[in-house]
């Protein structure tokens, strides 16, 4: 079972990549689950949701969960949040910031010996999409550090998510997902 | 005519868009709602296919629960296929008109997003609410998943709408854990849906103007004890062969399998928990654990909680050396409600496993696989001392210093 967690602020579309991972996965015949925790947040509250993925039907409906991977889509709540909460040994965080990831490191030094990546999600989202949700170049970087699809098959998958949305945003989704892939270290 | 909607043979949805693609599937004639945290959305989605021309009906916006359902009262009697959803205060405050449904016989669909009830208010998931309607009257169903949600509100339509029946019917399903958790589920076309719930056929129907008929009349002394008799024999005789009948037809059509108890690993098991909902399936978890361990470990799962399937639970549990119910709501002052239906029914059995009570997962606090694999250590112990070996009742994963309750010492 591949576990994921996401720390995000209610408004920054959490849910929504959450759900649009579940969906594409769910198309390669894999079992999903896709939840978050709401309580009566406000937007701009922290907030986490959660991905399970596995071959067999997906029993577990705990909220514990041990991540194999932990999304960080807002900057700050690498220090206002408990982003290593209930992490294993080998759990690899994919952290939205402007720093380089060993600045990052140095201004949170509880990532120290972690396997830690860095994009920054929201410049993406401003200059493709227009506005700063992080949410879909975030798919685009676990993608590269995963490994989870080729890049081609999830924008092709993920564009059928987005249907709905004017064709413009489908494109600027597509650029910034495939240059949250590329700028990903 | 109503648009048709394409479906892929997997969608990935959560409980409510689950429920509201069902309703939507039913062609239901009138929703009356007033929506409520956690089940506002299968009321919103409903809408939305309604305006989006997906549907041929009616959607009435009321301004209280007790208006929804007393709006489903009044259409369901006119002669229609009604439904709604609630959860929490909502459903509280429409324990009022669920008698009413009930009693004057009108197979209305509800769909309750099961949430704690307040005071201190809270929008995540128990079963409070599920508990305050085991009196009113209405088929009470389980709901495990989101898949389950879709399922059985299909079902729901073909057991309350029967001639032999007209009850109506709750569909429950775990505030958030099931309404707000997507998973892949299995959908079936518009057509072959429609076909499976069948046509609404109306029956006393008050806009039959060729046959008169009267709605909510007065009994007294003289006649109330007969309707409400009547209605309890209906309920203990004729609903669970409906049910089964209509699990029978929905295997057929889906191969999905449906029972009013459902049991894993239940053949051999020495020890089992008795549950409701998504805790139904994370003990699964915990028991492959334990069978890999070679411990004799099994669930037992209420799906349909009215008329509660006495005989059939008795059946399941006959070899089980100890079993624990698990209550998700605060009995305050007593013993869990599922402990009483369970100790009911093993009072008569020859060979009585010892069960003890837990209760768990008030407003939404998480239920573990951890602490299933504690809970069966303690059902390990009372199986082989042959009694329960701590206080009958405790909390689980609550603050504080252990908090157990009726100690047998």
């Amino acid at each position: 079972m591949l576990e994921i967690r996401w720390h995000s602020r209610a408004g920054q579309g959490a849910v929504t990549g959450a759900k649009g991972l579940a969906d594409v996965v769910s198309t390669t015949g894999k079992y999903v689950q896709a939840f978050a925790f709401y309580g009566s947040a406000k937007r701009g509250a922290a907030m986490t949701a959660y991905n399970r993925v596995d071959d067999s039907e997906i029993l577990n409906f705990e909220k514990f969960m041990k991540p194999d991977y932990v999304l960080v889509i807002d900057p700050a709540l690498v220090y206002s949040s408990d982003i290593t909460k209930d992490e294993k040994l080998d759990t690899t965080f994919i952290i939205t910031t402007p720093m380089s990831t060993q600045e990052l490191i140095k201004s949170q030094p509880k990532l120290e010996g972690r396997r830690v990546f860095t994009v920054d999600c929201i410049a993406i989202a401003q200059e493709t999409i227009g506005k700063p949700i992080p949410n879909t170049p975030m798919l685009g970087a676990f993608m590269k550090i995963s490994g989870m699809y080729d890049i081609e098959f999830f924008k092709e998958k993920i564009t059928k998510v987005l249907g709905k949305l004017p064709q413009k945003i489908i494109d600027a989704n597509m650029i910034a997902i495939q240059r949250a892939y590329d700028e990903v270290k | 005519m109503a648009e048709k909607m394409e479906l892929r043979d997997v969608e990935v949805w959560d409980g409510n868009m689950a429920a509201a693609q069902a309703l939507r599937q039913a062609q239901i004639d009138v929703v009356a709602a007033y929506p409520i945290t956690p089940s506002t959305p299968i009321v919103e989605n409903y809408a939305n296919f309604l305006a989006n021309g997906y549907i041929d009906g009616e959607f009435v916006m009321v301004e209280s629960e007790h208006a929804a359902m007393s709006g489903c009262i009044g259409a369901s009697a006119a002669g229609g296929r009604v439904s709604t959803a609630t959860s929490s205060q909502g459903f509280a405050l429409m324990v009022e008109t669920l008698y009413q449904a009930s009693g004057m016989r009108l197979p209305i669909v509800l769909n309750v997003v099961n949430r704690a009830l307040a005071s201190p208010l809270n929008v995540n998931g128990d079963h409070s609410d599920m508990y305050l309607g085991r009196d009113s009257g209405w088929i009470q169903i389980c709901a495990f998943n989101a898949q389950d949600a879709y399922d059985l509100a299909l079902c729901a339509f073909r057991i309350g709408e029967d001639h032999g029946i007209r009850l109506p019917v709750m569909v429950h399903q775990d505030g958030f854990m099931t309404s707000h958790t997507a998973m892949g589920v299995r959908t079936l076309t518009d057509d072959v849906a429609y076909n499976f719930v069948g046509e609404f056929k109306p029956f006393n129907a008050m806009l039959d103007f060729e046959k008169p008929v009267s709605y909510g009349v007065q009994t007294e002394e003289d006649w109330h004890f007969e309707h409400k008799a009547r209605q309890h024999n209906d309920l203990m005789t004729k609903v669970h062969p409906k049910i089964k009948e209509v699990f029978a037809d929905f295997k057929k059509l889906t191969g999905r399998t449906f029972n009013l108890v459902e049991g894993y690993h239940m053949e051999d098991a020495e020890v089992a928990v008795v549950a409701i909902g998504t805790a139904v399936k994370t003990a699964q978890v915990a028991v492959e654990k334990l069978r890999a361990e070679g411990v004799k470990a099994g669930v037992v799962g209420i799906r349909v909680l009215r008329p509660f399937p006495f005989n059939e639970i008795k059946a399941m549990i006959k070899n089980l050396k100890a079993v624990a119910a698990m209550d998700r709501s605060s009995p305050n002052g007593t013993v869990g409600a599922l402990y009483n239906e369970l100790a009911g029914v093993i009072v008569q059995m020859d060979k009585a496993p010892v069960m003890n009570n837990y209760v768990y997962g008030l407003g939404g606090r998480d239920i573990t696989i951890a602490h299933f694999m504690a809970i069966f250590e303690d059902l390990k112990a009372n199986a082989k001392a042959g009694k329960v070996q701590q206080p009958l009742q405790q909390f689980i994963n609550v603050r504080g210093p252990k908090l157990s309750f009726l100690s047998q010492e």
